[in-house]
């Protein structure tokens, strides 16, 4: 077990446990965290001086709230299954990947394939988000602030990408039942994804979605809805130009 | 995998730390390539004074007596700054020709690493760390700098294998990534009559670009010219005599961040690259877009 910075006395008192990572290594935070068991007292967590350090707080798979102070690199807070980790700083590559429940914030900049293979919980960025973001997302929900790169929801399958900003090139290509809803301008379309009506059910789902991630001052009136054409499902020789 | 960094300094305090700076950016990514690291250094340039930076496999040899054999070849002042396996050459700059000229016949082994007013490159095989410790890195003072940390996916790890590959005078080049076409251009550039030394696909982006130029582009529409000409996966870092350039593949899978406040602007693979530069915590930090040429220079 690793050292414990706070006494247990000061954690009866509410105090988060505070995980500095310049005077432990990220497997002894990682293996502090997998221990929890349910009902566990230390339910508050602060990570300091991560540094871009890789895979922190990964695969925590019960509800407590995690704070890392600055900024992680490759796979924070991956298969995330029911924590309330939030980031403060920016998040490297696959921040969040294969979520299943949960929620995930992200005060900074996320890179890319932020949320891939999600399969459930809310994943907050609160900047912008590069490339391949919620890239075969299974059942997340995401909620970009600012912008999207290219690729995003690239053969999304189930779940909703909610972005306020634009969104970039090819976005949802290939893509299945997932929703997404962008505010902002789409530099292109992907095969077979296409622009779709915002009906009363999806304004009232975005909207749930809008207050869950925090937003506010928008409406949800102001976002388009794209998905599917569903032409790309089975090959059919009549849909060939559509590949 | 691999690793690259840049630095580009605009506070003129920090330039007797430059290698420092430098040396610790590469260090943090040596995780991401263990075969071989260089770096590539800009000093302020004089106008008067030209530099050959040489490798040779038995430096003890080559080395020895150099100077006044090569003063003699070409008629012309040369000083040999011997640096491990590696030795800075300096001249007049209208003798830079001929000295490479005359070093094929005076040491056929030596291996010219780059040339030009500013530049000095060194690379070899081992840990950054081993590297830069072998080439007194840190202690170097410079106004920026570049460098690679290799994980060899595509030729053999050697010496010529390892970045920073040069591309011109006082212009080099480091990759992160990996060309699929690279054997196509490079019997396209070898009929062009380019030269050489390796299997390699960043050679082959380096020499792609100093074929470009050579046909009169300069060097933002040589690095315009590599995303339609060269397929494959790349974040390339340019560093040219007065700042440094970077352009990524248009599907831009390869990381890659950016720092900038009054005092620098930096390059890193990952945002780990950068957490030790001064003033961090409050920097503009962002990833460049791909497909996009970016520079900075003095």
């Amino acid at each position: 077990m690793p050292a414990t910075p706070m006494s247990k006395a000061e954690r009866d008192q509410g105090h988060a446990r505070v995980f500095d990572l310049s005077q432990h290594s990220l497997r002894e935070l990682n293996e502090a965290l997998h221990k929890l068991t349910p009902g566990s007292n230390e339910t508050a967590w602060e990570v300091l001086n991560p540094k871009g350090s890789h895979s922190v707080a990964v695969g925590v798979d019960q509800p407590v709230s995690i704070d890392v102070r600055g900024s992680v690199g490759y796979y924070c807070a991956g298969m995330n299954d029911g924590a309330a980790i939030t980031v403060h700083g920016s998040a490297g590559p696959g921040v969040g990947e294969n979520m299943m429940s949960g929620s995930i914030v992200i005060k900074g900049d996320a890179s890319q394939y932020a949320g891939a293979t999600g399969r459930g919980g809310l994943l907050v960025i609160e900047g912008n988000a590069s490339s391949r973001c919620g890239i075969s997302m299974k059942g997340i929900d995401i909620v970009v602030h600012g912008n999207i790169g290219h690729m995003s929801a690239f053969m999304a399958q189930s779940g909703n990408l909610v972005v306020l900003g634009d969104a970039g090139d090819a976005l949802g290509d290939s893509i299945y039942e997932a929703r997404l809803f962008v505010r902002g301008k789409v530099e292109s379309l992907g095969a077979d994804c296409i622009a779709k009506e915002m009906r009363p059910e999806h304004i009232e789902l975005l909207q749930g979605l809008l207050d869950k991630a925090g937003v506010t001052g928008v409406k949800a009136s102001e976002f388009k809805r794209y998905g599917s054409a569903r032409k790309l499902y089975n090959f059919n020789i009549d849909n060939a130009d559509a590949y | 995998m691999c690793g690259i960094v840049g630095l580009f300094l605009k506070d003129k305090a920090l330039e007797p730390k430059l290698g420092a700076m430098l040396s610790e950016m590469l260090v943090s990514l040596s995780d991401r390539g263990p075969d071989s690291a260089g770096i590539a250094i800009y000093g302020a340039a004089t106008g008067n004074e030209a530099k050959i930076t040489v490798q040779s496999p038995k430096a003890d040899r080559d080395f020895r007596g150099l100077d006044v054999e090569l003063a003699k070849a070409i008629g012309a002042p040369v000083s040999v700054a011997v640096n491990s396996t590696h030795a800075v050459i300096r001249t007049t700059p209208d003798k830079v020709d001929a000295a490479r000229e005359a070093l094929q016949t005076l040491r056929p082994d030596i291996r010219i690493m780059g040339a030009g007013e500013a530049v000095e490159i060194y690379k070899e095989v081992g840990l950054p760390e081993t590297v830069i410790d072998r080439f007194h890195v840190r202690s170097m003072t410079g106004t920026h700098g570049i460098g690679h940390t290799r994980m060899a996916t595509e030729s053999a790890v050697t010496t010529m294998g390892a970045h920073p590959f040069s591309t011109g005078a006082d212009q080099c080049l480091v990759h992160n990534g990996s060309l699929s076409n690279h054997n196509n251009v490079r019997r396209e550039l070898i009929r062009d009559g380019m030269k050489f030394e390796t299997e390699n696909d960043t050679e082959v982006a380096a020499a792609y670009l100093s074929n470009r130029m050579a046909h009169g582009k300069n060097l933002g529409e040589a690095l315009e010219g590599t995303l339609s000409d060269l397929d494959g996966f790349f974040t390339f870092v340019v560093g040219t005599k007065n700042g440094f350039g970077v352009v990524r593949d248009p599907i831009a899978c390869k990381p890659a961040v950016m720092a900038e406040t009054d005092q620098y602007v930096a390059f890193g693979s990952e945002y780990r690259a950068l957490t030790k530069l001064p003033g961090i915590d409050n920097a503009r930090v962002w990833e460049p877009e791909p497909a996009t040429v970016y520079f900075w220079e003095h």
